[in-house]
């Protein structure tokens, strides 16, 4: 039988209804292109890109277009839980950008850490799991962007999924019905560090710290750009388009020198269920395979990274390997933070660098941040909170606007305040 | 009947403890079973083409640079059906995955981390000896998980639960409840959730694990933790008036 090569998969496996299903085993070219397919069939709803959006090469060419306003935060539990500096990074950067957002407390994690981890889960309930969170982002017309890289790799897995098999969008479906929603899927699955790339000329313009002195390594994070790799951001001009363009494209912007390393493609030594409880593996890799490495080849100041379990990998296994006397102690900062602190950024009340393990200061002080200043101001803040003045911070805080201080995020006028409005 | 495990790993303690390395023989139907399982899943199509036996997805691996593990054996055993080799896979291998993904470098578009999950799952569903042993300390993750939507929760880092991570992660833990209120996003505030999830978007969480048998499977590795979850998710159903 004849099969367009650009048709939608299910097409192409019932071309001839007499014929057996053809299994499809080529990736897809254009994920969105079938999605689009399904909603004109009426099988699923497409939330589509209703704002202003930039558009970046992928690695299989094909050009992706990011939202750059009006996002719903589809956090990350890593972040949030563990390294919260990550999470509020991504949005200081936006508010600073004047763009709107909404952080949802419709939203669960992807759960994925878990299935990968520990498998008590299944194709189903991942997939509805996932289009439950998607459903409740189009009920409030914000666009999604995902904050972790192994949600952005599992939301695509699940994507390709729910495209490839018709019995599975009819189960969720069925479930999603029960729950009131659509069986709903976004025009593109964007990460944070897709949209920090895409706008990463607009942050350097808004850029106070010189970062021209900092050498950089870079991890890409596994589930970003080796999971359904093909609509991962690559750019001919960096790397001549051999590794994602994400990270380094936003470091190279600001100014700082990226530095390549051997072992760049390993992964961090996460390990899933190994981070937890088999921690043994994660360090000994993380330190052996990748941090030795990087200082060894290319000594530098900091690892930037961009997914929640990378940060959390290669930052907090440093400090066992140093007790036997490693070749450790190197900053791992996300991209977010990074970028952050050089849009001046406050190193505790936005970055939240005490809640990090590997020794950042040395880093600080190369960005010309005078920590001992910046600790002293967020005790304060604790003091506050401590004698009840105030019960929580708030962004006016995180700029220390509360007291007439000058905004360590540098001129004034760049405190952007949103209105988000609770659309649920 | 039960398989003797090899001299070494009766005295070596860095082998796998005598359940997993010795693992309980079962007979050749049962392993095709299993196996059938593994081959009925939606993905296996789409994870398993063939095997250049070029290595790539072995060079690339983590774990097979710590472990007696290699990607390229899963792809094998599994494309050649050797329901014998298979069976052992479940039993010794597929916990040491690091599921990065990283073998998906395959020229031939195979996924043996993909293989691997979907083998992980079978085994979880069959409570097969490896998974027990695997997921032992991981119940509270799953508690977590499955009844409060996010994973991670500060409260994970207590004092004495990640030494290894420093003395930084003991003043996170003496100052959580402080440090959580610092905290500029109104949602992050909590100390017991990664964020503050609604209650109607758990009450649609624990619908999503009933229907599609997710907490069943639960049942087959820790019946114990099985019975907090089911009791916890049906009476809060059972509040918002919703049948099962």
């Amino acid at each position: 039988m004849t099969i367009p090569m650009r048709a939608p998969v299910d097409a192409r496996r019932l071309a001839n209804p007499g014929d057996e299903p053809v299994v499809d085993r080529r990736p897809l070219e254009d994920p969105r292109a079938e999605l689009l397919e399904l909603e004109r069939e009426g099988e699923l709803i497409v939330q589509k890109i209703d704002r202003e959006a930039i558009s970046v090469a992928t690695k299989y060419g094909r050009e992706k277009r990011i939202q750059k306003a009006h996002l719903w935060h589809h956090k990350s539990c890593g972040q949030c839980g563990h390294i919260p500096g990550y999470s509020t990074s991504i949005f200081w950067i936006m508010r600073k950008l004047g763009y709107d957002y909404h952080d949802p407390h419709d939203q669960t994690s992807c759960t994925a850490w878990n299935y990968y981890a520990s498998a008590t889960s299944n194709t189903a309930a991942q997939a509805a799991v996932a289009v439950r969170n998607f459903a409740a982002a189009y009920e409030t017309g914000y666009f999604p962007l995902i904050h972790c890289g192994t949600s952005y790799g599992h939301y695509k897995e699940v994507r390709e999924q729910l495209i490839r098999h018709p019995e599975l969008r009819a189960q969720v479906r069925d479930i999603m019905t029960k729950l009131g929603k659509p069986l709903v899927l976004p025009e593109e699955i964007v990460h944070y560090s897709e949209w920090i790339h895409a706008l990463r000329h607009e942050i350097a313009a808004k850029q106070v710290r010189d970062v021209s002195g900092i050498v950089a390594t870079v991890h890409p994070a596994c589930h970003y750009h080796k999971i359904v790799a093909g609509d991962a951001i690559y750019d001919p001009d960096i790397y001549g388009g051999q590794r994602t363009a994400v990270v380094t494209g936003l470091a190279e912007a600001l100014g700082a020198e990226v530095r390549s390393y051997s072992t760049w493609f390993d992964c961090c030594g996460f390990g899933f269920r190994h981070i937890l409880v088999q921690r043994d593996f994660t360090r000994s890799f993380a330190t052996l395979r990748k941090i030795e490495v990087m200082k060894e080849e290319a000594s530098p100041d900091v690892v930037l990274t961009h997914d929640t379990g990378c940060v959390t990998t290669l930052d907090k296994s440093q400090f066992a390997a140093q007790a036997h006397g490693r070749n450790v102690g190197l900053a791992v900062l996300s991209d977010a933070q990074f970028a952050a602190l050089a849009m001046g950024a406050h190193p505790y009340r936005v970055c939240q660098l005490h809640w990090h393990s590997a020794d950042y200061r040395p880093l600080l002080e190369k960005m010309g941040i005078d920590w001992e200043k910046a600790w002293a101001e967020f005790q304060s803040d604790l003091r506050r909170l401590e004698s009840g003045e105030k019960r929580y911070l708030d962004w006016d805080d995180a700029d220390g606007l509360h007291d007439g201080e000058q905004p360590v995020a540098g001129p004034a006028g760049m405190n952007t305040t949103i209105e988000v409005r609770d659309a649920i | 009947m039960t398989v003797a495990a090899p001299l070494q790993a009766q005295t070596d303690p860095q082998y796998k403890v005598a359940d997993v390395a010795g693992y309980t023989e079962v007979s050749y139907d049962a392993k095709a079973r299993l196996f059938e399982q593994v081959k009925s899943d939606l993905r296996f199509g789409d994870y398993l083409y063939g095997c250049y036996e070029c290595g790539i997805c072995v060079g690339a691996c983590p774990s097979a640079k710590f472990y007696d593990f290699s990607p390229r054996r899963i792809a094998q055993a599994a494309a050649r059906e050797d329901v014998e080799l298979i069976y052992q896979q479940m039993q010794e291998d597929i916990w040491e995955c690091s599921q990065c993904f990283s073998c998906l470098r395959c020229p031939r578009g195979n996924n043996p981390g993909g293989i691997i999950t979907i083998m992980r799952e079978v085994a979880v569903r069959n409570g097969l000896a490896s998974a027990k042993e695997a997921l032992v300390g991981y119940s509270r993750i799953i508690y977590k998980i499955m009844s409060t939507g996010t994973q991670v929760s500060p409260d994970m880092l207590g004092r004495d639960a990640f030494p290894d991570w420093g003395p930084e992660t003991a003043d996170v833990a003496d100052n959580l409840e402080l440090w959580r209120r610092a905290l500029p996003p109104e949602t992050m505030h909590t100390t017991s959730t990664g964020w503050s999830v609604a209650d109607r978007t758990l009450v649609e969480l624990y619908l999503i694990w009933f229907e599609t048998g997710a907490l069943d499977m639960i049942a087959q590795v820790d019946p114990s933790l099985h019975s907090i979850l089911q009791e916890l998710m049906e009476d809060r159903l059972e509040e918002e008036g919703i049948e099962l």
